[in-house]
């Protein structure tokens, strides 16, 4: 492993370890370039030279009006959404030292999917309405798993409460379906899959907004979690608050669930996955809050392009892509940990 | 969804471990009759009510139907609506029961169960490539699938959980059950959502439900049910031996790879037969073998039958509180049964060490 290069500007100084910065910066390029590619995709036939022409404000305004309005936004909030999930996967596995402590396992996202659905289906709510009630069912929903697990989040307990709490808001969605109205009930259904196709610039900065403001406390506690990973009395003889950072973690956690739910509706196992291969690329061993994050994003956009180019002209929304893609990782996650005997 | 009354409310670790035979048969007795009232009530009960005297009547002289009147409109509700799916929840719900029995002998596992372990939803993600790929359009098409898909994700998950040192653990098999049932239901809505014709149809059969099911699915499912009903009545002695474990069971003269593949075939031949029926429904074969423990305690030959009769009870029974709750329309069998097992599940899962049983 590549040693810290420390640098001093006056009185302050930062130790930086190369290999995680050159991953982020070898995942953004990667990012880039498959944000470009998927560009290219759709209808309107457009060459890569045709998106960077029009990227560049050449072009004809069709092209612009395609590539900017419409192609885009999906684009940017695939890669804004999938940082939300990989950051706040990041936060849940080093807060409850379990690597399988990712919001969909816990029960988290399918309770966002509940409380938009209440939203939705008993108020009426429009989008602002819906993303409010996602946060509220992420924060209900983690505030019964917390009191069901009692503190003790280690070991496969955890994952238990969630499958038991998942499917009891899996039905309770189902439920709510059922009982709206055929409009309502297709809207709802729209929204469950976890689908990126037609969001706009809006929904776009708000989920930006979001990411940016909650990933300042997120980086300013990385380090502090990180030790946490030696146990609450390790950490707290070594002068880590053990508690605020807790909380902190915490609250940050729930909200930006809510936030990337509340905008795409459920996307299953990028939040699992991101920081998990985040810490085999990058070899350290804290939460890597941006590693994850920029393969969040990198992971969710290229389900979204392969959703829509693997049987085209069929187009498969983005939340089945990392559902079955995700699932079979955790499998072959499982399998390799097993067998090693761990 | 009244449990028959426990003749020992004892813990199950602990106390004598024979129960008197007669309190144990007086118990499958009072549970028997509770099933025949929620019979009656599933006839009765829904959006036109009929009396319990006239549903017997009806079921007594079916001649009525043509009779004219209100009397032959209750018959039609009674023999063509009601009755059918009375007793697919019937067949259904022994089928899980027993099934959820099985497989937690056959795991040893407190938390096996068929949604838990992700074997319906490789039911599903077979009979969706059925329709899309085959054009299959009836139950009898169903069923082979949901059998072939029960089957290979019940040994992908035994082996994925199985390996490595410790063995199959009851958490290890929950969760290889949850990775592969949420990756099979990721690919499973990625090819209903594309192809409209199969989602209408997919969709229908998704929920777990009885109602709006073809009227032939149980005549169709019937045969494999009743086999499989048979191989776990008559496996039930050879699973006690197991209980004790693999070397004793062995030394007790149990052929154990037999006892293993022939309990195998009777959970695939039951949960898939219920599936291909009546969709996915969850935690009646977690939460029923539970039930019927406290009551039996551990043999096996209790157990199974026991499980039965509170499978068939739950169902119906939940079927029945789906069409009271939700009057005038229906709440899915599934949608009631996740809300009764899953907190028993919960309750479980919370216990300290989730212990082999």
């Amino acid at each position: 492993m590549s040693a810290p290069v420390t640098t001093r500007v006056g009185e302050w100084s930062v130790r930086v370890r190369p290999r995680p910065v050159v991953v982020v910066l070898v995942l953004l390029v990667a990012a880039a370039a498959l944000g470009s590619v998927a560009l290219t995709l759709g209808e309107y036939p457009l060459p890569l030279s045709g998106v960077l022409d029009a990227l560049l404000g050449s072009g004809s305004r069709a092209q612009r009006f395609v590539v900017l309005e419409l192609r885009a936004p999906r684009v940017v909030l695939a890669l804004v959404v999938g940082a939300v999930l990989g950051v706040s996967g990041a936060m849940f596995q080093s807060l409850a030292r379990n690597s399988l402590a990712s919001p969909d396992l816990l029960g988290f996202t399918t309770g966002a999917a509940s409380g938009a659905l209440v939203a939705i289906v008993l108020f009426g709510a429009g989008a602002l309405g819906t993303a409010g009630g996602a946060v509220v069912g992420v924060v209900v929903t983690a505030a019964v798993a917390l009191a069901l697990l009692g503190g003790d989040t280690g070991g496969y307990r955890l994952v238990l409460v969630g499958i038991g709490l998942n499917a009891i808001l899996y039905s309770l969605n189902n439920y709510l379906i059922l009982r709206s109205d055929l409009a309502t009930a297709s809207a709802a259904q729209t929204w469950l899959v976890g689908s990126l196709n037609g969001r706009d610039w809006t929904t776009v900065a708000v989920v930006a907004i979001g990411l940016v403001v909650l990933l300042v406390p997120a980086l300013l506690i990385s380090r502090r979690l990180d030790l946490l990973g030696m146990g609450d009395e390790a950490a707290s003889s070594i002068g880590v608050p053990v508690v605020p950072t807790r909380i902190v973690a915490l609250v940050v956690g729930v909200v930006l669930v809510g936030t990337a739910t509340a905008a795409v509706g459920p996307i299953a196992f990028v939040a699992l996955a991101a920081p998990q291969l985040a810490r085999r690329l990058t070899g350290s061993t804290g939460p890597g809050l941006l590693a994850a994050g920029v393969l969040g994003g990198v992971l969710l956009l290229a389900g979204d392009v392969l959703g829509q180019r693997l049987a085209a002209p069929a187009q498969f929304p983005a939340g089945t892509m990392t559902a079955s893609i995700g699932g079979l990782y955790l499998v072959w996650l499982l399998a390799r940990e097993w067998r090693a005997g761990r | 969804m009244s449990a028959p009354p426990s003749t020992r409310p004892a813990p199950e670790t602990g106390g004598p471990a024979r129960r008197p035979r007669s309190r144990r048969a007086t118990g499958l007795v009072v549970g028997l009759v509770a099933l025949g009232v929620v019979l009656l009530a599933s006839l009765a009960v829904g959006s036109r009510g009929i009396a319990p005297g006239t549903v017997l009547d009806v079921l007594l002289h079916p001649a009525t139907r043509d009779a004219g009147g209100d009397l032959a409109t209750d018959a039609v509700v009674v023999l063509d609506q009601r009755l059918p799916r009375t007793l697919l929840g019937l067949a259904v719900g022994l089928a899980l029961g027993a099934a959820g029995a099985l497989m937690q002998a056959l795991t040893r596992n407190p938390l096996a169960d068929p949604g838990v372990l992700g074997i319906t939803w490789g039911a599903s993600a077979a009979v969706v490539l059925g329709i899309v790929a085959f054009g299959v359009a009836t139950v009898t098409g169903y069923v082979w699938f949901a059998l072939v898909g029960s089957a290979v994700v019940a040994v992908v998950v035994y082996a994925l959980g199985q390996s490595g040192r410790s063995g199959a653990t009851p958490a290890r098999l929950a969760l290889a059950g949850t990775a592969i049932g949420a990756s099979l239901q990721g690919a499973v809505y990625a090819v209903v959502l594309v192809d409209s014709r199969s989602f209408d149809q997919f969709r229908v059969w998704r929920v777990g439900s009885l109602s709006g099911r073809d009227p032939d699915a149980l005549v169709q499912v019937l045969p494999f049910l009743a086999v499989g009903a048979l191989l776990a009545l008559g496996v039930c002695r050879a699973l006690n031996a197991l209980a004790l474990g693999e070397e004793t069971g062995r030394a007790l003269g149990v052929k154990v790879p037999q006892v293993r593949a022939v309990t195998g075939l009777a959970i695939v031949l039951l949960c898939g037969g219920a599936t291909a029926a009546c969709g996915p429904v969850a935690f009646v074969g977690l939460a029923v073998p539970h039930l019927a423990r406290w009551v039996t305690g551990p043999d096996q030959r209790w157990v199974v039958p026991y499980s039965m009769v509170l499978g068939a009870l739950l169902v119906v029974g939940a079927d029945v509180v789906g069409r009271v709750l939700a009057s005038p329309a229906e709440l899915e069998v599934a949608i009631v049964t996740a809300f009764v097992g899953a907190p028993v599940f919960l309750a479980i899962a919370r216990r300290r060490r989730v212990v082999a049983l």
